[in-house]
Order: structure tokens, then sequence, then C-alpha cells
């Protein structure tokens, strides 16, 4: 049995605002509910009230707005799956939807309740990260924009104060010579929590890394003379589940740019990916194990967006 | 915390129930007769009390009953019963995909999800969209095998 609470049902997004501040601190959001009834259960929160924001209008949908892609916050991870223009131009973004839990529950849960969940596993926190996403947070008093990578606070803990809601995910939209990809871990295929995911992102200077290039060098393969003379312009390099929240590995990420991404640069940025994690150990693994798969797993990502067109 | 007047409309039959905000679609409906929707581990890692809501398969241990108010439910007994079976209900029988049968309402209904969306799945894609549905005895092969035979079935014009 769930434990007692007032639930408020605004039909308008400056309803569900006015709530949040009048009912503040004590009081949070609910959307798909597949993390907060779980913790409601489990104990890990009471708040005396819930708002469901799950349904309002001014939440839904995915759109193209001034080069952003923005991703409403009540956009489920189901959605984003189907999306045709988060496959165009966004498409690491469903490679993580697919690996999230089960279709069950990417039918209710939300991109943005994923990241105000705040798990140090969660599967869209990646990928978000490496294409710099921003997260905007609505109150009654204004509207902010937290980039992602300052939105994490802790295990469980974000900037979003009690009175402010998620109301979209704003993504630039990446330019044509970059590519992405995600990688998850976990201890069976599905509905598995990740014991290391991540996704790391590169862009290629300009007229390398071109259609005849990609070609070529997806035919020599890695290590080959021919592969990776294009030079990578910037990269970013994200981990999850291998810290309290999931983090950037800035110095893999510099010691990638501006350099041909040849097996050497990648493994040297592969080591300090797992470098840049503070893993632990606990039920789904060690400090250790993550540690390596940190290593094994960036190293192999990266080999993949450099053969990529 | 006062009780709520809502609308479940269940496998066609609308029900005016008086909820708690903290009662969940799953044991509003259990409360209400629909015990083909079972109770597993009650926090959506089963798949057990899998039901559609308005045509989307979901944990209903998930969603709180207040905010099924006014949607379409259809859960597996609303599919077929044992006089006149759904065809997935009919060909997981016919290929030993039902054992203790705890798991499987909730199976019948993340498959019609499937077939819905995708009348021609391949194998690696039914596997996917059982993935949240947890059964302890078979392994999954009959149960994979059982869809398989719904989709020839359906297919050839056997059933809806």
């Amino acid at each position: 049995m769930l434990p007692e609470f007032e639930l408020l049902m605004p039909r308008t997004l400056p309803e569900a605002l006015e709530m949040l501040a009048q009912r503040a601190p004590d009081v949070m959001p609910i959307a798909g509910g597949t993390n907060v009834i779980p913790d409601l259960r489990g104990g890990r929160y009471r708040p005396a009230c819930l708002v469901n924001v799950a349904g309002l209008p001014e939440l839904q949908g995915v759109r193209r707005e001034d080069g952003v892609l923005v991703i409403g916050a009540g956009v489920t991870i189901a959605e984003v799956l189907e999306d045709p223009l988060v496959a165009q131009v966004a498409p690491v973004l469903r490679e993580a939807a697919r690996m999230l839990a089960s279709p069950l529950v990417r039918n209710r849960a939300t991109v943005a309740g994923n990241l105000a969940n705040a798990s140090p596993a969660a599967d869209m926190a990646p990928p978000l990260l490496v294409l710099d996403a921003e997260v905007e947070l609505a109150s009654v008093e204004a509207t902010r924009r937290v980039p992602l990578k300052d939105f994490f606070v802790h295990v469980r803990r974000t900037v979003r104060q009690p009175h402010e809601l998620i109301t979209a995910i704003r993504v630039p939209l990446p330019p044509e010579t970059s590519r992405a990809r995600f990688f998850k871990v976990a201890l069976r295929k599905a509905d598995a929590i990740a014991v290391v995911n991540g996704a790391v992102w590169v862009e290629m200077e300009d007229g390398v890394g071109s259609r005849e290039y990609g070609v070529r060098s997806r035919e020599y393969g890695v290590g080959s003379k021919e592969y990776g003379e294009g030079r990578c312009r910037a990269a970013r390099i994200a981990l999850g589940a291998v810290a309290p929240t999931p983090i950037r590995a800035y110095e893999a990420e510099r010691a990638l740019e501006g350099r041909t991404l040849t097996p050497e640069v990648i493994a040297e940025a592969a080591r300090l990916a797992a470098e840049a994690t503070r893993t632990i150990d606990d039920i789904r693994g060690s400090a250790a194990y993550r540690r390596v798969v940190t290593e094994v797993m960036v190293q192999r990502m990266l080999a993949e967006v450099g053969r990529m067109e | 915390m006062e009780p709520k007047l809502i609308t479940l409309k269940v496998n066609g039959r609308t029900h005016q129930v008086a909820l708690k905000p903290n009662v969940t679609l799953l044991r509003a409906l259990r409360d209400l007769g629909y015990t083909d929707v079972k109770n597993g581990c009650e926090k959506g890692d089963c798949g057990a009390c899998a039901v559609l809501l308005n045509g989307r398969a979901v944990n209903s241990c998930l969603v709180l009953a207040w905010q099924a108010d006014g949607a379409e439910i259809t859960t597996a007994a609303g599919l077929g019963t044992v006089d006149r079976p759904h065809p997935i209900q009919e060909a997981l029988a016919d290929s030993g995909g039902v054992q203790c049968g705890f798991c499987i309402p909730g199976i019948v209904v993340a498959a019609k999800a499937l077939l819905d969306r995708n009348p021609n799945p391949t194998e690696e894609e039914i596997r996917e969209a059982i993935s949240g549905n947890l059964c302890r005895c078979t392994g999954y092969t009959l149960i994979v095998e059982g869809i398989q035979r719904a989709v020839q079935r359906v297919g050839e014009g056997g059933g809806q």
C-alpha cells in the first residue's frame, strides 16, 4: 500500500506551477510515476502532496526551434524512440531510449523524469550530456535554463527547487560532421539498471571525415594507416553509474581535441575516461570492474564513431 | 485525503468509483473484479500487472488510478476468454507456453501491444516486446513460439 498523500490534478502549466509554489517545499511532481511510485512505496520520499503533471498540454511534443531540438517534459521514452525528428537529428537519444528499462516502463517514463530522478545510472543522462543539453526549469516567478552538466548535484539531488518544474529539455542541433554513440553494460540486456553506461560524441573537422573518406576508412578499419586522417575538432564523453552523478570526462575529451583518432589517441582518451570515474562496489558490480568496463567501452565507442560517416 | 469519484472504462464497461489518491490502477482494477491483472512485484519490474492504457501497454502498479480517470483500459480478459480466446491466448496455450500462468495475462497484453503496431515481428522484436515481463517457469522459449504461432494464425486470417 502506498502512504497517504494529497494529489493535485492541474489542467494547465500555470495552474501546476501555482500549486507547486503554494505547497513547496513538501511537494513533488509526478508524471509517468515509474520512479516516484516505487520510491513512495519504499519510503524514500514522504511528500504531503503530489502534483500530477502527466498530460499537461504545454509539456507535450518534440519540435525543432531555432537550431534546437526541444523535447517537452511530458514526452515519454517510447515517444523518443518513435519520433522521426529525434531519429534524424539526434539518433544517440534513440539508442539510449531503446536500452532504458522495458517497453512497459518506456510507455510511461518521461525523459524529464529520468533526469529529475537523478539516478547516477540514468540512461538518458549520458547522451544528453554529450549533446550539451539544457534543462528548462519553470516556476511562477521565472523560467531558467541550466546546462545538464550543472544540473546534477549528488545522488538523487539536482538544482531543481521544490517549486520548480522541468518544462523541456533543449538539445542544440549537432553539426553535420558530428557522430555519437551510446553504450550500456548491465546484468541483462533489458529491464536492468546499468553497471556502467555512457556516450561519446565527436565533431570532425570540415572536409575530412567526408562521405568519400568515411567509406575508405571503413574499408581499412581501425589501426590501418589510412584510418583516422580526419582530425577531431571537439569531443564529449559522458559516463553513468561510475560516480555519485552522471559525469563528463573532461580530460579524456581534451586528449581527443585537435587530434587524429588513431588507436593510440583513442586508447589514451579511454584511459583518462576511466581515471575520471569514482566507482563504488555495489550489488551490480565492483568498483574495479566498473573502471575496466569504462575504459574498454569508451575505447570501442570512440573507434566506432571514428569509423562512422 | 478524500476519495474522489473517477471513471474507469475497462474492457468496454464503464465504472464510476470513489477512490483515494494513493490507490494504484492495479489495486483499483483488482478491487473491481479484474483479477486477471496480477499483482507481482508492485514496482514495475515484472509486468504481471500490464494493461493497455489508451492502447499502450503499461504496468498498472505504476499508474495512480486518478491518472487513469476517463482512460480506456484493456486487460487480458478483455481481449479474450476461455470460451472465446484471442489468437495470442490460444496460441500460447497450444504452444505449451503457459505453465503456472501467473505472468501470462501481462505477456498477452504486451504481445497484443506489439502486434497492434507491428503485425509481423521478428523473434528479436518479440523478445524485446516482452522484456518487461518476467516468467519464472518457462525460460521464455515456448512463450516466444506461442507469440510466433499467433502471428502466423492472424496472418492467415485466423483472428482479429
